[in-house]
């Protein structure tokens, strides 16, 4: 198996408080994992670090090899690591179709070119409306996306990173405040990403957690409590304690 | 064209048949654009007691223009837009002063030298709050002011640039004293900058600008180096605002320190708020309104008309362009429904 994002030793401290505590931990190519740990544990700040919107005090990030450690974050995503955010990141006057068009035509390096009419490259076109169909989003490709219902968004938010064609994907808790009768929408798409993506989901929702994940990365105060498959996680005493007693309060 | 009346033929398109037209759409002329052009061409005709005042408004038109580039597209606010105007000014000017009057070679050397100057303090604006920018752009503006006031052995200091002399266009249209050569050469550039614009501000990088704008994060969640992006089309603005700068030194032949006035970058964002930002038109309607009223207005009470421009400003921030717009769709919409029909 080969490992296709890696931290060795990360640190990172906000003046006294250590908010990540030596994590190290390897994620193998192609398996779905989940982050979970109580709220305060610190995941927010590892996706941080991992997608470089943070610098870490000390420790590394590899991904697929490479040192990105110091590596800026858009340079990160054209070198295949997306995410997709907790509270949802879009352009609010701009429509679906323009937003994943965007990111399609970004990733294929036309992101420059400033002589030619958006809408013009086929390829842009044809990959942007299949993303927008397999996203259920082709009927409002043409609204703006700030009167989308809120369900739409959050499906959005995901299509924009699936756009990006990454190879790593970091999904920041993808159904959070999308009302019951629209989860399963959200749970299919996230459930029916391509194979061959590495994906790291962080999510409080622990049905989802285990329908979803192979392997369980738990957090504590910062550190990284246990690593697992997800069924050992599941029936392990300790982490039901550290974790599940206390998502009770959630 | 005929591959969208073949599509519109076809009952059942495809998902990405919709979305190409859909992106055709937004860059597709409408017909109000054309009605701006021709009318501004009419001009000559219908007003030709009034060309200087027509070659002023082009000229503040393309400079608000400038602005809109940075400010409207990519979320840049400047409060010292006047230095890239004054560079330019001041390029042409001394070009035309020492012998090389052409007019579009002194329009080539100022929009070089405001890109470059705008290309090198954009590295200053990348960080930071709207409020360091504004101090920023601000600063650099009043630095340029008192250079070219110290350095009177090459700008003339405070009398200003004499003796600037420009050459006739294309070697055939002499500058005249009713302003036609000059408005037709300002309306001319005017033109061919716009339709850049309106090129670039539809274009794969134009809509990477408006992502930027609206959400550095996610912008740079899908790859676009956000700095990149600006430090381009601050570069860009700076070389059209040093453009409108050559053309008032050419057009006036004659170049004083006000290039470089707070009050001139204070105007200009004036003149784009009056005609609406981030649409391109901002800066044409804004440049009309704004030196119309002017000319009315302080011929009826000189010392006072300012009062005005700020007093239709405030109603218009306050009540919102959006609403006002409404108003006036709703007063136009049986108009329109018979145009359609």
């Amino acid at each position: 198996m080969t490992v296709a994002l890696e931290t060795r030793n990360l640190v990172k401290r906000f003046g006294g408080l250590v908010a990540t505590d030596d994590v190290s931990i390897a994620f193998q190519k192609g398996v779905r994992y989940a982050l979970i740990g109580p709220n305060g544990a610190g995941k927010t700040t590892l996706i941080n670090l991992l997608t470089g919107v943070l610098r870490p005090t000390g420790g590394a990030v590899i991904l697929e090899g490479a040192d990105i450690t110091g590596m800026a974050p858009h340079r990160r995503v054209q070198n295949g690591l997306a995410r997709t955010f907790q509270i949802n990141q879009l352009f609010p006057e701009m429509t679906p179709l323009q937003t994943v068009g965007l990111a399609v035509s970004e990733r294929q390096g036309h992101g420059r070119e400033w002589w030619r009419l958006a809408g013009g490259k086929r390829e842009v076109i044809d990959e942007a409306a299949a993303i927008l169909e397999r996203f259920g989003l082709t009927d409002v490709m043409g609204a703006e996306t700030k009167v989308l219902p809120y369900g739409k968004q959050r499906l959005l938010e995901i299509a924009v990173a699936i756009a990006c064609r990454p190879r790593v994907l970091l999904l920041d808790e993808p159904a959070a405040g999308v009302p019951e009768e629209e989860r399963h929408e959200i749970l299919d798409i996230v459930g029916g990403l391509p194979d061959d993506v590495t994906i790291l989901l962080i999510e409080h929702d622990m049905d989802l957690v285990f329908s979803f994940a192979q392997r369980i990365a738990v957090l504590v105060n910062g550190g990284l409590f246990m690593e697992g498959a997800a069924k050992d996680i599941a029936a392990d005493p300790r982490v039901r304690e550290v974790y599940l007693g206390e998502g009770g309060h959630g | 064209m005929t591959d969208i009346a073949a599509a519109a033929a076809v009952p059942q398109i495809s998902p990405a048949a919709d979305a190409r037209l859909m992106l055709a759409a937004a860059a597709r002329w409408r017909w109000w654009e054309f009605a701006v052009w021709i009318a501004a061409l009419a001009a000559i005709v219908v007003f030709p007691r009034n060309l200087l005042l027509l070659n002023e408004i082009a000229i503040l038109a393309l400079f608000a223009l400038s602005l809109d580039l940075i400010l409207g597209f990519a979320g840049i606010v400047s409060l010292g837009h006047a230095a890239f105007f004054g560079v330019g000014a001041y390029a042409a000017g001394l070009l035309g002063k020492f012998g090389y009057g052409d007019p579009f070679l002194g329009l080539a050397a100022a929009a070089a030298v405001a890109a470059v100057l705008g290309f090198a303090t954009s590295f200053l604006l990348l960080r930071g709050s709207d409020l360091t920018r504004l101090m920023v752009t601000l600063g650099i503006a009043l630095m340029l002011l008192e250079l070219a006031n110290r350095e009177a052995w090459l700008t003339g200091g405070a009398d200003g640039l004499q003796g600037v002399t420009i050459g006739p266009v294309l070697g055939l249209f002499d500058f005249d004293l009713s302003g036609r050569t000059a408005y037709l050469y300002s309306l001319g550039v005017l033109f061919v900058l716009f339709l850049l614009a309106r090129r670039i501000i539809h274009s794969p990088f134009g809509l990477s600008l408006r992502a930027v704008k609206q959400n550095p994060l996610r912008a740079r969640a899908i790859g676009i180096s956000v700095a990149v992006r600006l430090v381009a089309i601050y570069t860009l603005s700076a070389a059209f605002a040093g453009v409108a700068g050559a053309l008032s030194a050419q057009t006036t032949q004659y170049v004083s320190l006000e290039v470089f006035d707070f009050i001139r970058s204070a105007d200009v964002m004036l003149v784009l708020v009056l005609g609406g930002v981030g649409y391109l038109y901002g800066g044409i309607f804004g440049a009309l309104i704004f030196k119309l009223m002017q000319d009315y207005l302080s011929a009826i009470t000189p010392q006072y008309w300012q009062f005005w421009i700020g007093l239709v400003l405030v109603i218009l921030v306050l009540a919102g362009r959006e609403r006002i717009g409404a108003q006036l769709t709703r007063l136009f919409a049986p108009l329109l429904r018979w145009r359609r029909a």
